[in-house]
């Protein structure tokens, strides 16, 4: 069965990052894969960042047409509906906060009438700032799924501090996620760790860093 | 934190108690969080009409005697210049952030260092300096505002913070002080919060009717200028003891160019870097002493070459100075200013 993710979360969450993530894992188990880039509220460290990387690994990717480029529109100027039709996993990154999601409300019925396995993750990481107040977040999620039009279905836990993250920076953030999820009913999915560091407990899940500054790269 | 959040943060910490700004690219994060979060702490925030509006804003609120702060990116700055000019011929204290982007004109979005010369030379008309900080991480500008706040206070002069739209949306861990010192500086003998028919009037102004005394006033900001570049000049030097090739930038770059002298490194080239903090007063000192054992100089930046001569001068071009720059929202790659490294080292190998 076709899927769509849809990845939503604060600013700077770490969600582009993961969508590449899930992206190239599922073009590595062989899947028909599209990255749809729907963020039309940041110009700076977006997925238009990471297309060769999508061409190289024949991942399908639409980005609004002056991505990354001065003339930055909100303009979405590519079918939705075709790329989850042409594809067997349909990833969706959506922009910051409530602020981002808006873009995304225009697909909602679209999204919601196709017929496939839809997943609406929203990304945590303790340790940005503000979000760390679990107020802040729990607040976020509805009105989010406002903008949007569309309800979440899990929580990816992808707490770090950048550079210094630690294994121990990983396992202190596990209680904060799970009393999100507590909070807000939506289970957590998974705890994620940068793939260099140790694992830090069994059932964590690796990430590679790919949105870093021009100096780690 | 994101650099902008960051520097807003640390402005509210440091007692700033009035934010004007006008909403720009790739600055908008710190107005938005200033929005959110000023009122909390006590302040004031508003969105000005205009960029002009919102300098006159700070103009009124620092003759007050309250720490106050605007910022923009560069074409906002442009608008702010005649402001700030005010400001200096007035002797208020004011930090102004500019989040530079690609230029001239409306130029681009994308982070750029183009504004070097606005900020350190041409800050508005008028004979008089502002102090300018070039932060290269999200911690130094929050350590550099609170800096920013004190100097500017001290010697009653504009602050700038020179960062750019890479630093400003960047996200980087950052600590606070858990309380911040604030250097108060009495400000009792000149500021206007109301004289209650207990003393004279104070005056905030810039204009002078006879030309003698106009000059009299600029003559005695010069001779504070003068003890400002006695006393306020910082850089980071790095592996500059043993170096035959030192690079200099600042911001953004500088870390780029740290990845290139790393790298350098590895090669067995003999290269380091010397990155100012401080672009005004430029930290002539220990540029010279970075450079005494090297044979050249590369000056690296995210523009046409606007410092690249500051370093001439501050040399003394006792040593040449070669240059390597993107402009227009463009950043270097550590590999490209590499291999212009590998260049310079070329025949000496």
């Amino acid at each position: 069965m076709k899927k769509i993710t849809v990845v939503t979360g604060h600013y700077g969450s770490g969600k582009t990052n993961l969508s590449v993530n899930i992206a190239l894992k599922s073009a590595a188990e062989g899947k028909k894969v599209a990255v749809c880039d729907l963020d039309i509220v940041n110009p700076y460290f977006r997925l238009a960042d990471f297309e060769d990387i999508f061409k190289e690994k024949g991942i399908e990717f639409a980005a609004p047409q002056f991505a990354n480029t001065s003339l930055d529109i909100p303009a979405l100027n590519f079918n939705v509906e075709g790329l989850a039709d042409f594809s067997d996993h349909l990833i969706i990154d959506v922009g910051g906060d409530d602020a981002g999601a808006v873009a995304l409300g225009r697909y909602s019925e679209t999204l919601h009438n196709l017929d496939s396995e839809f997943e609406m993750i929203y990304v945590i990481n303790k340790y940005r700032y503000l979000e760390g107040a679990e107020d802040e977040t729990a607040l976020l999620i509805p009105q989010i799924e406002a903008a949007s039009r569309m309800k979440h279905t899990g929580i990816v836990n992808n707490s770090n501090l950048g550079k210094e993250t630690t294994e121990d920076i990983i396992r202190n953030s596990v209680e904060y996620a799970e009393s999100i999820s507590e909070r807000t009913g939506l289970p957590l999915l998974y705890t994620t760790y940068p793939s260099y560091l140790e694992k830090p407990f069994s059932e964590a899940v690796p990430v590679d860093v790919y949105v870093k500054p021009v100096w780690e790269r | 934190m994101k650099g902008n959040e960051a520097m807003a943060e640390a402005a509210i910490r440091a007692g700033c108690k009035a934010f004007f700004g006008y909403p720009i690219t790739p600055q908008t994060e710190l107005s938005a969080y200033m929005a959110k979060y000023m009122e909390k702490s006590g302040g004031v925030f508003l969105q000005a009409e205009s960029e002009v509006a919102a300098i006159n804003m700070v103009y009124g609120a620092s003759a007050s005697g309250q720490r106050a702060m605007t910022s923009s990116s560069s074409p906002g700055i442009s608008l702010k210049a005649e402001g700030i000019s005010y400001l200096a011929g007035s002797d208020l204290p004011a930090v102004i952030i500019n989040v530079q982007r690609g230029g001239p004109g409306l130029g681009s979005i994308q982070p750029a260092q183009q504004d070097y010369w606005q900020a350190t030379h041409a800050m508005g008309h008028g004979d008089f300096h502002i102090l300018v900080f070039a932060p290269a991480s999200v911690q130094e500008m929050v350590d550099l505002i609170i800096e920013a706040f004190d100097t500017s206070d001290e010697y009653r002069m504009p602050a700038m913070i020179l960062a750019d739209g890479l630093l400003g949306q960047m996200m980087e861990p950052v600590s606070f002080p858990d309380e911040v010192k604030i250097d108060k500086v009495d400000k009792s003998g000149w500021a206007c919060s109301g004289h209650k028919m207990q003393r004279e009037h104070h005056i905030v102004n810039s204009l002078y009717i006879e030309a003698e005394k106009c000059e009299e006033v600029v003559r005695k900001r010069f001779e504070r200028y003068a003890i400002v570049e006695e006393k306020v000049h910082k850089a980071e030097v790095y592996m500059c003891d043993d170096a035959d090739i030192v690079l200099t930038a600042y911001g953004a770059s500088a870390r780029v160019a740290k990845s290139a002298v790393n790298q350098a490194r590895k090669l067995g080239i003999k290269a380091g870097l010397c990155r100012p903090i401080t672009l005004w007063p430029f930290p002539k000192k220990e540029l010279n002493e970075a450079v005494k054992n090297a044979s050249d100089v590369l000056c690296v930046e995210m523009s046409m070459g606007q410092m690249v001569d500051d370093v001439r001068l501050a040399i003394n071009c006792s040593k040449p100075v070669h240059f390597f720059g993107r402009c227009g929202g463009v950043i270097p790659s550590p590999k490209e200013v590499l291999e212009e490294i590998k260049k310079l080292a070329g025949g000496k190998q």
